[in-house]
């Protein structure tokens, strides 16, 4: 009878887990009724990415720029009053979810990105003449760890790493002689290991064999800064940095 | 009745009727009370988070030190100090895993990289929520009396603001969140006061309203009032959506209140010989270095210039030119704490000057404003309007006290009970959501409430409420040395004649001295030191920029010879540092070979070209400052210190500490010390 009894209390508690996660899970699908007031008065065949892809903001805060894309017709012209709803992995929202293309085609969203951070692999479709048309869009949330290194990158290293220029300060990457590697250079710098990078940081340009243009930030910058700065580097590299993954011994 | 007595008495036949039966009966009702306790742990939702975690773990490569560190049953963080019990690591329990940094699946994700061990510090510090709770609905979401729910990530700042008081490289939106608390004048209204018993202080500099009519016409102070950002969009002063007749009536009372100054009306001395030279006053403009604290709208709408002193966009239409010709000649007249410089113009600068700025006018701004003259009852509404608005919290006005506790206290809003707040209809009930609607909109919380309507962006709202979020009880009870201190302004002021010419110079208001002033140009408190007396006169009579790349610069003062001198021995006896070895003055002449030793560590070993131009013809560097005459400019003292350790001479100074030798240090020196400039002595050949 106990056993009974307990195997129904199971049946019936892990019947009531799965209806909770299956109502989480639902909860998480926002997108969907949020194009319930929108009629589209026109169908397109592609979707490109105009401004607002590529961005590097912070863990559950809203993007700086807004995102917008255009939907365009066989022949590359913009198409007003298409549909296009924008999806994203849980914690990503939209604001709005779903709009209509204005006169130049064109959707614009507010995208504020999850609590982790991460590489956000967010997604616009628009339904289209025969079939859906999607388009993906990448965008970056940094952590606490990745946005002191981003801080801090803006106070000592992009002065010469950044070659863009603001009224505000102008890059001094066309004035050296050897030029430095972008942060974001994934091809070269995910070749080099985190150790690698601390020591030409703490060092200098000397301790790998380069060129002393780039100062040793050694007793400038404390250990916690360094792993700061690695780790953003690592998150804003394009193509995405692969850690190296820890070695177990055999079971 | 009957049937019911019938089947209870067979019943109880059935179940104790025989002593045996009975026996069975009791033992399994005694069986079954003492499970429920076991029964409930076991189907409790922390045991299956914990059921789930072994089974996650249990494929992984290092499942074995993974389950070693695992630990069943309740987990709790207890910090009495804090005020913290938290038991979030009973589900979260791969917190600490650093393995676990692949494992997107919640709770076990592994906590991302902060400055604290989870250990010390708990959960809801930072978090919020229930910490006792061990249901997620009650841990996450409970919003009873006194509870909270979690944090949205996006305000997550406000809780290092508890402990840390001072500014924090990692916390840039607290940081922005604390300095418009004081930008937008938050605390005349609403006092708040830090842990530690200091208050905060504003930093708008609200003008002064006791002499405005000799300043600005009854129509201009009328549009102001209805939309102020209409007239400077960027300025700080709230809407206070007044109606027509409201707006008429206060302008009327703050005009007729007014108290003519001495000098502000009288003309212009100098006759207008603009006409001659249009290109005289956007010169002189920009030669005072206007732009660096005033912002004017270009055509693309965008505002450049600095944000200390008022936009002048459309300046014309507010001052009136006999005001304006007063205040350049000398601010202080009018407002004695003004960040502005007494510029020493000579009246006939003045002149163009005015004329530049009047131009700046917008026709259509206010055109269709014509008020009738204002009847004494009109007079006397203004002024209870005035009363009832708070204006006087800010602003000086004649015939009107500053209220005290104006608004409510904001001193511990962070932790206000949720069930003392009233919500709006379909408004998520958090605390976080309540604040930003506050500042977003304050009059859709009823027609009652004053607060007037700030114009801020999406993100200076979420800085504030950040900010404000971190004004929690706990802050204020968790002992003194938990506490990281804020660093105060000083209120130093310096002395004498000198001291007299800085404060007219306003100098404190872009230079630091001894922990007081702005931000905008280099700390002076070590000036004296590292500056030799020749170059220091010459640059005060005509301030020659050092970096080519900055856009903020140092105006050109006319000062007098005598003036100038005051202030140069002033600088140089009293702004020392008492870590500078004055005995290192025979560097200044050193051999050739040092020299040359210098030139080849500065040009190979330390490639300081990269940051500095020494040659104009071959450097380009425009990092840091140009460096062709720097041994007419420094103290050999002060480039031999600052060489062996920059930042223990200006904090947060961009070039590295390079940790150089004796030796190293003394050769650049020498090196730095034999650019002289052109036709400087000793300059190489």
């Amino acid at each position: 009878m106990m056993r009974r009894l307990s195997a129904s209390m199971t049946i019936g508690i892990s019947g009531a887990l799965a209806l909770l996660s299956f109502a989480s899970l639902a909860g998480c699908k926002h997108s969907a009724p949020a194009n319930a007031g929108l009629k589209a008065t026109a169908q397109g065949t592609a979707l490109v990415e105009s401004s607002g892809g590529h961005q590097v903001g912070v863990t559950g805060t809203a993007l700086k720029d807004p995102l917008v894309v255009q939907v365009n017709d066989d022949h590359g012209t913009a198409v007003p009053g298409a549909l296009v709803e924008f999806h994203g992995t849980a914690g990503v929202s939209f604001d709005p979810a779903a709009v209509l293309t204005d006169s130049s085609g064109q959707a614009t969203t507010s995208v504020t990105l999850g609590a982790i951070a991460a590489r956000y692999d967010l997604s616009a479709v628009t339904p289209g003449k025969v079939k859906p048309v999607s388009l993906e869009i990448v965008e970056t949330a940094l952590g606490y760890q990745e946005r002191v290194g981003s801080i801090l990158a803006d106070k000592y290293c992009n002065r010469c790493h950044d070659p863009e220029s603001s009224p505000e300060r102008v890059s001094n990457y066309d004035n050296l002689e050897v030029k430095p590697h972008q942060f974001t250079e994934g091809n070269t710098l995910n070749k080099m290991s985190d150790a690698d990078l601390t020591s030409i940081i703490l060092h200098g340009g000397p301790a790998l064999n380069r060129s002393a243009l780039m100062p040793p930030y050694g007793n400038t910058l404390g250990a916690a800064d360094v792993k700061a700065l690695i780790a953003y580097t690592r998150a804003v590299s394009d193509p995405p940095y692969q850690p190296p993954g820890t070695v177990y011994a055999r079971k | 009745m009957q049937p019911m007595r019938k089947y209870l008495s067979s019943a109880w036949q059935a179940l104790f009727g025989d002593p045996v039966r009975a026996f069975g009966v009791v033992s399994l009702i005694l069986l079954l009370a003492l499970a429920i306790a076991p029964a409930k742990e076991h189907f409790s939702q922390w045991h299956s988070f914990q059921r789930k975690y072994l089974a996650l773990i249990h494929d992984r490569g290092d499942a074995v030190s993974l389950r070693r560190r695992f630990v069943p049953g309740i987990h709790q963080i207890w910090l009495p100090e804090l005020g913290v019990v938290d038991r979030c690591t009973t589900c979260h329990l791969g917190l600490n895993e650093s393995s676990l940094s692949d494992v997107g699946q919640q709770p076990f994700r592994k906590h991302p990289v902060v400055p604290h061990p989870l250990d010390g510090f708990g959960c809801v510090i930072c978090h919020g929520g229930q910490g006792q709770a061990t249901t997620v609905a009650e841990a996450h979401h409970s919003e009873r009396a006194g509870e909270d729910p979690i944090l949205p990530t996006r305000y997550i700042e406000s809780g290092c603001g508890q402990c840390h008081q001072n500014s924090l490289l990692g916390t840039p939106q607290l940081n922005l969140g604390r300095t418009l608390l004081a930008r937008y004048g938050c605390v005349h209204c609403h006092a708040i006061t830090r842990p530690d018993g200091s208050k905060v202080e504003a930093t708008d500099h609200p003008p002064s309203l006791a002499h405005v009519a000799d300043k600005s016409t009854r129509e201009w102070i009328f549009s102001w009032l209805k939309d102020p950002q209409a007239y400077a969009a960027s300025t700080t002063m709230p809407n206070y959506k007044l109606s027509d007749g409201d707006a008429s009536d206060i302008s009327a009372y703050l005009v007729s209140s007014s108290k003519p100054q001495a000098g502000d009306s009288a003309a212009p001395s100098a006759k207008p010989t603009v006409a001659a030279d249009p290109s005289a006053g956007p010169s002189l403009y920009g030669e005072s270095f206007c732009a660096s604290c005033h912002a004017v709208q270009n055509s693309a709408g965008n505002l450049v210039g600095g944000d200390l002193g008022p936009e002048l966009t459309r300046i014309g239409n507010k001052a009136k030119p006999e005001w304006l010709a007063a205040w350049l000649e000398n601010p202080r007249i009018y407002d004695a704490t003004t960040l502005m410089p007494q510029y020493r113009f000579t009246p006939q600068q003045i002149t163009i000057l005015v004329a530049f700025l009047q131009a700046k006018t917008d026709s259509d701004y206010g055109s269709g404003v014509h008020l009738d003259a204002a009847s004494p009852q009109q007079i006397a509404h203004g002024r209870k309007l005035i009363v009832e608005l708070g204006c006087a919290a800010c602003h000086e006005i004649n015939g009107v006290q500053k209220p005290e506790n104006f608004a409510p206290e904001l001193s511990t809003i962070g932790s206000k009970p949720l069930a003392q707040i009233v919500f709006l209809p379909g408004m998520e009930h958090t605390m976080s959501s309540y604040i930003v609607a506050k500042i977003h909109e304050p009059r859709v919380f009823g027609p009652s409430v004053k607060m007037p309507q700030f114009a801020l962006t999406a993100s200076q709202t979420d800085a504030l409420t950040t900010a404000l979020l971190a004004l929690t009880n706990r802050s204020r009870t968790m002992p003194d040395n938990l506490r990281v201190a804020a660093t105060p302004e000083t209120n130093y002021q310096p002395a004498g004649h000198a001291g007299k010419l800085i404060n007219e110079l306003a100098c404190f208001s872009c230079h630091r001295f001894n922990g007081r002033g702005g931000d905008m140009a280099p700390d002076l408190t070590w000036e004296g030191s590292s500056v030799q007396r020749q170059w220091l006169t010459d640059f005060l009579h005509n301030p020659n920029t050092l970096r080519p790349s900055l856009i903020r610069r140092m105006p050109r003062f006319n000062l007098s010879d005598s003036d100038n001198k005051e202030l140069t021995d002033y600088i140089l006896a009293v702004y020392q540092s008492p870590a500078i070895d004055a005995d290192l003055a025979p560097l200044a002449t050193s051999p050739p070979d040092v020299v040359e030793h210098g030139r080849q560590l500065f040009y190979s070993k330390y490639a300081c070209q990269a940051c500095h131009i020494v040659d104009t013809k071959t450097d380009k560097g425009y990092i840091g400052p140009t460096l062709t005459q720097v041994g007419s400019r420094l103290t050999p003292a002060w480039v031999y210190a600052w060489l062996k350790n920059p930042q223990a001479l200006r904090p947060g100074t961009t070039e590295p500490n390079q940790n150089l030798s004796n030796d190293d240090a003394r050769a650049l020196t020498a090196f730095l010390m034999s650019q002289k400039g052109p036709g400087g002595r000793g300059a190489k050949q």
